[in-house]
């Protein structure tokens, strides 16, 4: 697999190079293999490259889609058993 | 005034072999940089052995070391100097002892920059004055360059256990509570944010500091506490797996009990890292019986070094004496020990 | 940590849970492979088992780059290291990974060889500029995801010209690999598989696409799945309905970071560095045609293995191992006589043991607890 994360350019300092934040930390990255990359997008961040963008409107799809998958059965399922 | 013709030079100067050698350069460097900053009676008597009397009514007494070769030297929130006063004040608190006094052996590498030694004995100095346990005798070698990474130190604490306190792994008996003093992984992170390769800018600080006026207040309050560890190398889960395999229980944590800040998961989800596994300078892991537990808690709290203490799990019946932790996410896992040598992965 | 935060919710992860519980029938079974070590990890750090209805079994593929590097290849890195007195740069995840005669690139370092773990292959190239009376050597591995940086850096090596740096490219294919496990089904080791967890950011660089005709070859479903949680329980979801329906699809529940065709730039870019392997051989499943990539000859002088006539040598992997039949979803980590005992991830022998995200190390470090339960019979 491929450890990657996605997180949000703060700022372009040159060519190919991109300024990421997660969370309070701030790395650069290089985005060579990625086209149009602007400040405020997310990207997948992988061995300091990031690898594609993150399409924010496809991720709020997937949320609502959890939230309905769960929807009709919320609460049916017993918790985990007690630890001890 | 000086017996010295000219002062050490702390702006430009280097380490080189003759402050090792025994000769007047190396009697002149304990001088003007270790006896100045360190500044007590005992080391001024300039004896081989710092000699000192017990406390009256004393107890047992309780002994500690600890080398320090930590990279970079210097990292937000403190240096290699405040961290060998620490680390080993802390060993002596987690035996449930008052320290009293620490020793500290230097080994420098020829070459290095005189105005870095001089910052970090300073800051020993300060951590120490702080601390309440004076530095009362040392030795200092230098070797070769490539020899060492810059400085090593080795500190040894000698303190006092008062009678009726007994700690030990051994004690914990299932049932008993594991607390915790505070967020997880500060000192790790703010360590390898300024690694070569792995650069990268956050606030995060190393928690280090001196534990042993929390220790006190704890036994103080809570004298029933079966055990406490410090959980530097190896993180959270090293002193949780200590316990279990010397006490012979099982440990269940909840994960989502364990204070850890927003920056810190970030920086290890950006590297690959379990925060359990991510070492810690200023944490303490308190066992109780579950009675005194939320006594305990409040007294943790009440201290400026534990005000995010919390209970995060508790000693179990379990021969396999493993650490397992009900996930964030519902489920379940095991909480190992670091395998290998802490490094980011890729996959 | 917007975006992750949001996919790691338990109680939603309940509520799919118990839609997987209440769709699954009786009389089938849902035997799912999820191919990549990330899901693997994920599955065992979030306990997701826990969860899943006993119908529905996770087998772990052989998806982790570390895992399925074989002896040889990493013999032949630390021959670059001693022999060619080459500044060796890694990613640490291979560090620890066993080669021949008790060695590892670990071992190999502290004997003297000049091995040094770098976070991105642009600090291998930067240290081969720092170094110029030094050859350096970038041990390149990973799948489609980690193969577009080596790419970029080999050509921003040969636009730089730096005439110390080259790449030993241990890169390795996706599709190819998922095509010889289920090859391998008249295999007695081999388990039949009902569908398949797809790759996460693999497929964020080569698309959903190259999943097409698998699926549809080999009659099998495919959800390609991000690497949280939640996504791992949607997927499963979306793969239980697939099979309950007899639909063999590629379905994307990534899109969020995967679309159909991937992105076109980092795949442009390694098809002008890189070209098709005949063969290579992968730990624990043997060699696999076409399944890895090597540097074309336009690129010949960034590349070590021509530079310092490197030969593969097959290593066998060690006997009392059950890597393979672990690999191909016949056989539990629990079922291997050396699990735990002779290897461990201090200790590795195995293919599954090397890497956090091999079955047998997911299983030690996160799982063993449940492992043992099951075989103590305890609830």
């Amino acid at each position: 697999m491929c450890l990657a994360i996605p997180a949000r350019v703060v700022e372009l300092p040159g060519a190919d190079r991109a300024i990421i934040e997660l969370s309070g930390v701030r790395k650069e990255v290089s985005v060579a293999l990625v086209d149009d990359v602007v400040v405020g997008d997310y990207v997948i961040v992988h061995v300091g490259y990031a690898i594609g963008k993150l399409d924010q409107d496809e991720a709020a799809t997937t949320l609502s889609l959890f939230a309905e998958m769960a929807a009709t059965h919320d609460g049916d399922l017993p918790l985990t058993p007690p630890l001890a | 005034m000086s017996r010295y013709a000219r002062p050490v030079d702390f702006k430009h100067g280097k380490v080189d072999l003759t402050h090792g050698s025994g000769g007047r350069a190396m009697a002149q460097l304990i001088d003007e940089l270790f006896v100045r900053h360190f500044d007590n009676p005992i080391l001024d008597s300039m004896n081989d052995g710092a000699c000192f009397a017990l406390p009256a009514g004393a107890g047992r007494m309780v002994m500690a070391t600890d080398g320090h070769v930590v990279s970079p030297l210097f990292f937000p929130g403190g240096d290699i100097g405040c961290l060998s006063v620490h680390g080993t004040v802390n060993d002596v608190a987690m035996a449930g002892g008052r320290p009293l006094y620490l020793s500290a052996g230097f080994i420098l590498e020829e070459g290095f920059p005189l105005a870095d030694l001089k910052r970090i004995v300073v800051s020993m100095a300060d951590a120490a004055r702080e601390a309440g346990v004076p530095i009362v005798t040392g030795d200092t070698k230098v070797v070769e360059q490539g020899k060492v990474d810059g400085v090593f130190i080795t500190t040894t604490g000698v303190g006092v256990v008062p009678d009726g306190i007994e700690l030990g792994p051994d004690r914990i008996r299932p049932g008993d509570c594991i607390l915790l003093s505070g967020c997880i992984g500060d000192h790790g992170v703010a360590i390898l944010s300024k690694r070569e390769n792995l650069s990268f800018e956050t606030e995060i600080q190393s928690d280090t500091a001196a534990l042993h006026t929390l220790t006190a207040a704890m036994l103080d309050a809570v004298p029933s506490i079966r055990a406490l560890r410090d959980p530097t190398r190896g993180g959270l889960s090293a002193v949780l797996n200590e316990f279990a395999g010397q006490s012979g229980c099982g440990i269940a944590i909840r994960e989502k009990d364990i204070p850890i800040r927003g920056e810190v998961a970030a920086a290890c989800e950006l590297l690959g890292l379990d925060p359990l596994h991510v070492a810690n300078e200023g944490k303490l892991v308190a066992v109780c019986p579950p009675e005194d537990a939320e006594r305990l808690l409040a007294v943790m709290r009440a201290h400026p070094l534990a005000a995010g203490a919390a209970i995060i799990g508790t000693a179990i019946v379990d021969p396999q004496h493993f650490v397992q932790m009900e996930t964030v996410f519902g489920g379940r896992r095991m909480v190992d020990w670091l395998t290998g040598e802490q490094l980011p992965r890729i996959c | 940590m917007k975006y992750i935060d949001e996919f790691r919710d338990g109680e939603l992860a309940r509520g799919i849970a118990a839609t997987i519980a209440a769709e699954v029938q009786p009389a089938r079974r849902y035997r799912l492979m999820e191919f990549c070590g990330g899901h693997t990890h994920a599955i065992s750090r979030y306990g997701l088992l826990d969860l899943l209805p006993p119908a529905v079994r996770m087998i772990h593929g052989p998806g982790c780059p570390v895992c399925v590097l074989p002896i040889g290849r990493i013999d032949s890195a630390i021959e670059l290291a001693r022999e060619h007195g080459v500044i060796l740069c890694t990613y640490a995840d291979t560090l620890r990974v066993p080669a021949s005669g008790g060695l590892s690139l670990t071992r190999a370092k502290a004997q003297g060889a000049d091995i040094r773990m770098v976070y991105s292959c642009d600090d291998a190239l930067r240290i081969a500029q720092e170094n110029p009376a030094r050859e350096v050597v970038f041990f390149a591995i990973g799948f489609e995801t980690t193969t577009p940086p080596t790419a970029a850096i080999i050509r921003q090596a040969a636009a730089l010209d730096v005439p110390n740096f080259s790449v030993f490219c241990n890169h390795v294919l996706t599709p190819a690999a998922m095509v010889h496990i289920m090859e391998s089904e008249g295999d007695p080791d081999a388990v039949a598989l009902d569908g398949f967890v797809g790759p996460a950011h693999v497929s964020t660089v080569i698309g959903s696409q190259p999943y097409e005709a698998f699926a549809a070859h080999y009659h099998r479903p495919v959800v390609i799945s991000g690497f949280e949680p939640l996504d791992v329980m949607q997927s499963i979801l979306m793969l239980v309905r697939q099979i309950n329906a007899g639909r063999a699809e590629v379905e994307n529940q990534f899109t969020r970071a995967v679309s159909r065709e991937g992105n076109r730039k980092a795949q442009a870019l390694v098809a002008e560095i890189f070209e098709l392997r005949e063969a290579f051989d992968w730990r624990g499943l043997g060699e696999v045609p076409r399944s890895a990539l090597q540097i074309r000859p336009a690129f010949a002088r960034f590349d070590a293995e021509r530079r310092y006539g490197i030969g593969y040598r097959q290593v066998a992997d060690p006997k009392a191992c059950e890597c393979a039949a672990i690999l191909r979803g016949h056989k539990h980590p629990a079922d291997c006589k050396v699990f735990g005992t002779v290897c461990t991830p201090d200790h590795p022998i195995g293919a599954c043991m090397v890497s956090s995200e091999g079955a047998c190390a997911a299983y030690y470090t996160y799982g063993r607890f449940n492992v043992v339960v099951k075989e103590a019979g305890v609830a």
